[in-house]
């Protein structure tokens, strides 16, 4: 009797569990699409780095931290200026999204030159610890700029589409709830999705992402087809720092308030999709982010259903690191990515 | 050019240098004694260790005059003027910070395995000591044991020390397939992990209190004398470091320490020849932790209080720091760089802080509070990798080899036949 009863309650929990978990399942679809494609897009900066020289750009999560940064306060100078309330809306989105992307793109370049082009030959530890230190620089120099001007370190920007659309999910299936969307979430997607089509179209299908491929493969025969290396070298940070500013702005647009140090944490995780979709694979790294950004809304929603209270969202980071630590460990060359054989 | 070439040969001469090291010492040692607080003659009786180093006495004499100037004179000295509890604190943190240095410099510097979540060794350290000496253990131990009384620290500081080697294995194993890049990033998940999980443990048992932290942990006591001020601490920190230094040096020269620089060099090389990797690697780890969590332990009983943010991912790479400006693989250049920053972190910056807000308080410049330097900790870190790894990737004191001669080698073994059972412990011979 007692058995059965016990039965019948675990039964009754794990069906009730489901069914919380089923009714949230489309908010934390929403949201982790959204938060997954901020992931991509950085992704693909360390990625194409990484693709290239072979080296982790420490500094890239930094850079998607200025272009938040740049973006805002672009919008902050357009609001002082009157400027804003004479623009619709979209105008003054992409203007701050190109701005964030010039600004960041033309400082990948010069970080490159600056930090990392006088160790190419030196041992990979080193350029490591320069990464390092360049990421701490950007992160205290973003932070007495924006303590400077605004007293705080804290930053809160402008939303310019922050309207919230209502799906009716739950008339697809009655066991989920509605899902509540920002209009600014749709315009991360469709920036997001552009980007990286964009991107791979240009790797794909044009002469300078012909060179880059080349220069990927084999830097030394590269160079003796004619190709300038270190123009191509200083391209791929232009192009990897844009997306990264540009999704930083896309990102200040969601999320509202900014801070330095948001880049690092964030970039951790972009990394994590870059290996989850193996490194050096710029379709690899858009699925990872998809994908890592999905799972942590997911166990930030229902990591305490799951455990019945014991750990919470606290833990959802624990999740993605957990994840980034298994697969460098079983499978690094990642997803979709190739193995390669070290040699003495 | 003639005049330098004479001072130099007369600053070789055994006794000059010897007076006047004395000299310096007197000097310095007096003044911070005699002065109220006076941070730079502070400093240059710190530096006296510095320039010992530099002199060119014997090993042994070395080794007793900065024995003598640890434990006497340093002491002694700072005790005169009312900053005697600031300088000791100074001291003592510095000499937390040279063991965690060392420490690391075995991960990294020796082994050539960039880690870059150090600071969960000394984490575990003081969470292994302030959970037994606080009535927080009561929570999941039952009989009402704890806390368990001071005279406890001693053995802590041992276990300690094995728990966290303990973690530093268990973080080994399962990232040994993990070289270069992704090492520094999987240590730097695992240091996150280790933060997080102090963080919120308060739950589903209540082990570490959540980032509420644990208070008033148990003083150090030795047979009813309780340490609760820095210049006590000091001995014990002291008292560690020296036992460090020692291990390290002894290790760095010894058949495993010959073993980790292979491997720094190159695995697969250093594999072919016979080194068993998982084995090295793993004894790197467990070196380096345990150093760390014998601090953390010192710390807990230092601070009486202990939460998350004391270990941050930026002290992590404040470690670091101290071992790449110090020199990689190189112990007194370590010491030197952890001293440093250490220094830098405590004593220079908040002066400079103090100073400059004198000034902008009588008008005279004005600093935005923006640029205080004591917030300038990230941007003077990040400064130092840069220009350290484009300019100077060795470090302020080079690391450097001992050189065998093989010659003399081969002449000492023809002398003296050894049976084959003794004749690996002589191998590796010193030669000038």
């Amino acid at each position: 009797m007692l058995y059965l009863f016990c039965g019948f309650y675990i039964h009754k929990r794990g069906f009730n569990m489901i069914s919380e978990i089923l009714q949230t399942l489309p908010q934390v679809l929403v949201d982790g699409l959204t938060l997954g494609a901020v992931y991509a897009v950085v992704a693909i900066g360390y990625t194409m780095v990484y693709g290239i020289l072979e080296f982790i750009n420490f500094a890239h999560g930094e850079i998607f931290m200025t272009g938040a940064f740049v973006g805002t306060s672009t919008l902050l100078i357009f609001n002082t200026a009157g400027l804003l309330s004479g623009m619709p809306g979209w105008v003054a989105y992409i203007l701050i999204l190109v701005t964030a992307m010039l600004f960041t793109g033309l400082m990948g370049v010069g970080i490159e030159r600056v930090a990392y082009r006088p160790l190419r030959k030196a041992p990979k530890l080193i350029t490591l610890i320069s990464a390092i230190g360049v990421s701490f620089l950007l992160q205290d120099i973003v932070r007495f700029i924006a303590d400077l001007k605004t007293g705080s370190f804290l930053v809160t920007g402008i939303s310019l589409y922050n309207e919230n659309v209502k799906i009716k999910t739950s008339s697809i299936w009655d066991s989920f709830d509605d899902a509540f969307l920002k209009t600014n979430s749709i315009i991360v997607l469709a920036v997001a999705v552009l980007l990286m089509i964009g991107l791979d179209i240009f790797i794909n299908r044009t002469k300078w992402g012909v060179a880059m491929r080349a220069v990927a493969q084999d830097r030394e025969t590269a160079s003796l087809m004619s190709i300038n290396v270190n123009k191509v070298i200083a391209l791929t940070f232009f192009i990897g720092s844009a997306l990264g500013g540009g999704t930083g702005v896309l990102f200040a647009q969601q999320y509202g308030t900014i801070d330095p140090y948001i880049g690092f944490i964030l970039g951790l995780k972009a990394f994590t999709a870059a290996v989850l979709g193996g490194i050096g694979n710029v379709r690899g790294a858009m699925f990872g982010g998809l994908f890592i950004g999905v799972l942590e809304m997911f166990s930030a929603a229902n990591l305490g259903i799951i455990t019945s209270g014991n750990f919470g969202g606290e833990y959802k980071d624990v999740v993605a690191f957990i994840i980034l630590i298994t697969i460098l460990i079983f499978k690094p060359e990642g997803l979709f990515g190739r193995a390669v054989k070290e040699k003495v | 050019m003639n005049f330098m070439d004479k001072w130099k040969t007369k600053l070789q001469h055994l006794p000059t240098q010897a007076s006047i090291y004395t000299l310096f010492v007197v000097v310095t040692a007096l003044s911070v004694y005699f002065l109220d607080k006076s941070v730079v003659a502070f400093l240059l009786l710190l530096g006296s260790l510095l320039l010992l180093y530099f002199t060119s006495f014997k090993n042994s004499v070395k080794w007793a005059v900065g024995g003598i100037l640890l434990f006497i004179v340093i002491p002694f000295a700072t005790s005169g003027g009312l900053a005697h509890e600031s300088y000791m604190e100074v001291a003592t943190q510095c000499g937390i910070y040279i063991a965690m240095a060392l420490g690391l410099n075995i991960v990294v510097g020796f082994a050539g395995l960039l880690d870059l979540g150090f600071v969960a060794f000394f984490a575990i350290g003081a969470y292994t000591y302030a959970i037994f000496a606080t009535p927080q253990a009561n929570n999941f131990i039952s009989g009402q044991l704890f806390p368990l009384s001071g005279s406890s620290f001693w053995l802590f500081i041992l276990i300690g020390g094995f728990v966290a080697a303990l973690f530093g294995v268990l973080l080994g194993l399962p990232v040994l397939r993990v070289k270069g890049d992704y090492l520094a990033i999987v240590t730097l998940g695992f240091g996150e992990i280790i933060r997080i999980i102090f963080n919120n443990m308060e739950k589903p048992i209540n082990i570490t209190n959540g980032a509420m932290g644990l208070s008033s942990i148990q003083p150090p006591n030795l047979f009813g004398l309780k340490f609760t001020f820095p210049h006590q601490f000091y001995f014990i920190v002291v008292g560690i470091l020296v036992i460090v230094i020692f291990t390290v040096r002894r290790l760095e020269h010894s058949k495993m320490g010959r073993s980790w620089k292979a491997i720094r060099e190159n695995e697969i090389a250093a594999q072919s020849m016979g080194i068993p990797l998982i084995r090295t690697k793993l004894t790197a780890f467990a070196v380096g932790a345990s150093f760390s969590g014998m601090m953390g332990v010192v710390f807990a009983a230092k601070q009486t209080f202990i939460d998350p943010t004391s270990f941050t991912l930026l002290e992590s790479i404040t470690i670091l720091v101290m071992v790449i400006l110090g020199g990689m693989g190189s112990v007194p250049g370590v010491i030197l760089g952890a001293a440093l920053v250490t220094i830098l972190n405590l004593q220079v910056l908040t002066e400079l802080t103090n100073w400059l807000n004198q000034l902008t308080m009588n008008g005279t410049i004005s600093i935005p509070n923006a640029l205080s330097p004591s917030k300038m900790q990230r941007f003077i870190f990040g400064a130092i990798l840069v220009c350290i790894a484009i300019f100077r990737p060795n470090g302020l004191i080079v690391a450097k080899n001992r050189k065998v001669d093989a010659e003399q080698l081969k002449a000492e073994r023809s002398h003296t036949p050894v049976p084959v059972g003794q004749s690996t412990g002589q191998s590796g011979g010193v030669a000038k």
